[in-house]
């Protein structure tokens, strides 16, 4: 599926819901969806500045595609991280450079787009980005 | 006068704001205090009647302004009993006090010197230390927290020494809510000739402080914690130690005598207020410490002390649920965590219940490095708040941790 498939299930995957509790209920579902990042991982390396809660993320680059592991301390990040990778993991460079990010809008999770918020969500997305920008010249 | 809540809620328009479709309930007092609509209307009453600049128009306005502005360093001057007008400085908040205090002794602190700060300081009050220790060569020692979280005495009885410039703390600790012992410190310090300043950021709102009695050398605080608006805040020092230290911003407003060979600085307070200052916000500062009083500290300092207790054993009663810096000796501040939870996901949660938390290490790494936590939720009351909101606070909490678990 491309980005924007995936990204079109995800909205109306949100739009069922009611009200914020589903929304929050699914998430917090998704989150236990996450592949185990391995701790060994979890290095300053990896880790994305600036969230209120601790969010590493790690990238593998195979057959021309982008592998994407991350994980966080914060269960409602973890949600949203499951969301990102569902949308971006095992894409090539290419899509996800060119794809648009403003679902996260749509599914009615703005709030956490604000870098006031600070849990990532922002800095994350950066960090997709640049990882499909420096793989892209590979 | 009886401290009627209900009424005084009246006097702040923010209060009826709906977050999330739900009442908002602001439990975030630590942060920024909420403004009454008196110190409002003096922001408008100055643009809409006598926005000029000070100290420099001979024409009506600007000496109306003037006159206003200067009307609010008196006030500030009773209010904290300083013994001269002039010891009182504006400037943008504690933050900028304490610059000007760190920058100002740049020439007058050398190798060998040493510098304290307390384990429980805002990064507002390491950096700045840590900034001119490394200019300067001095060392910065610090005085340890026990398990509790409060300062240990002994520790700062050992660290203290002859070598000792200038010790550096808050009165209360912003991410616990501690009240630190400052008349120990300060008669301590002050026996082996180190001054010493205090960050009352955290403490003026809840309690009236008498800079004299204290006998302090500089003490700080911030308007927009006090009622007033934010960019705002004063630093006060003893006269002979203003005098003696260099103001490290230039300008208009500072000097008394400029040519292209030499400055002359201005006397204090105007040495160190460089530039046209937030005039409307220094009037807006006077009103708001006006309305405090009219509430009457005394007052503020028992009804909140009541809701702390409250809220305290409301809290208590949830399973799990870790209270850090839980003294005797504290502001209306609450500082916790629930096991197995991090701190983000529960102000999230209580975020949509329209109840406003500070979430996360407030500013104060080392201090959550004590405890070995990522962070807290803190819940600061003011005044403002009502035990009904602290009964909501209590349900979210409990639907939050069911959704979390």
């Amino acid at each position: 599926m491309t980005i924007e498939n995936l990204q079109e299930n995800l909205i109306e995957d949100f739009s069922f819901f009611d009200d914020w509790t589903q929304k929050y209920e699914y998430m917090i579902e998704l989150s236990k969806t996450l592949d185990k990042m391995d701790e060994s991982l979890k290095n300053d390396e990896n880790l994305i500045k600036g969230c209120q809660s601790k969010v590493w993320l790690n990238a593998d680059f195979k057959d021309g595609k982008i592998n994407f592991i991350a994980d966080s301390e914060a269960i409602i990040t973890k949600g949203i991280i499951a969301i990102l990778l569902m949308v971006f993991n095992n894409k090539t460079p290419d899509e996800i450079i060119k794809s648009d990010v403003s679902f996260i809008e749509k599914i009615g999770l703005k709030e956490h787009l604000s870098p006031n918020r600070a849990n990532g969500l922002y800095s994350m997305i950066k960090q997709i980005k640049f990882y499909a920008i420096a793989y892209n010249k590979k | 006068m009886k401290f009627d809540v209900k009424n005084i809620r009246e006097d702040f328009p923010i209060l009826k704001k709906q977050i999330n479709g739900k009442q908002l309930i602001y439990f975030d007092n630590a942060a920024t205090s909420q403004t009454p609509t008196c110190v409002i209307n003096s922001i408008s009453d100055y643009y809409n009647n006598y926005n000029s600049n000070i100290h420099r128009g001979v024409h009506s306005l600007s000496e109306e302004a003037t006159e206003a502005y200067e009307k609010a360093r008196g006030k500030i001057q009773i209010h904290f009993n300083a013994k001269h007008k002039e010891e009182i400085i504006f400037t943008s908040g504690t933050t900028h006090s304490i610059n000007i205090v760190s920058n100002g002794f740049l020439n007058l602190i050398g190798e060998g010197d040493e510098i304290i700060v307390s384990g429980l300081e805002h990064h507002s009050n390491i950096v700045p230390w840590q900034m001119m220790c490394k200019k300067t060569n001095s060392k910065l020692k610090v005085i340890p927290l026990d398990k509790n979280g409060e300062l240990d005495l002994k520790e700062f009885k050992n660290l203290v020494s002859k070598k000792t410039k200038l010790v550096f703390l808050n009165h209360v600790s912003n991410a616990l809510g501690i009240i630190n012992p400052i008349e120990e410190i300060i008669q301590i310090s002050h026996s082996y000739n180190a001054l010493v300043l205090i960050d009352g950021a955290q403490s003026a709102a809840h309690f009236k402080i008498d800079l004299q009695k204290l006998n302090v050398d500089f003490f700080t605080a911030s308007a927009h914690k006090l009622c007033g608006p934010t960019g705002v805040g004063f630093l006060y020092g003893k006269k002979e130690l203003l005098e003696k230290i260099e103001p490290f911003m230039g300008g208009g407003e500072m000097i008394s005598d400029v040519t292209f060979e030499k400055t002359t600085y201005a006397e204090i307070p105007h040495k160190f207020e460089a530039g046209t200052p937030n005039i409307s916000g220094v009037i807006a500062f006077g009103v708001a410490l006006d309305y405090m009083n009219s509430l009457g500290f005394e007052n503020i300092r028992q009804y909140e002390d009541k809701l702390l207790k409250y809220a305290t054993e409301k809290l208590k009663e949830i399973d799990g649920l870790i209270i850090y810096g839980d003294v005797k000796n504290k502001t209306s501040v609450i500082s916790f965590n629930i096991s197995g939870i991090h701190s983000y996901d529960i102000g999230s949660i209580l975020d949509k219940y329209g109840v406003a938390v500070r979430t996360g290490q407030h500013c104060a790494q080392p201090i959550m490095d004590h405890f070995d936590i990522p962070g807290t939720v803190r819940v600061s009351l003011s005044f403002i708040n009502t035990f009904e909101e602290i009964d909501i606070l209590q349900e979210a909490i409990i639907k939050a941790k069911s959704m979390l678990s």
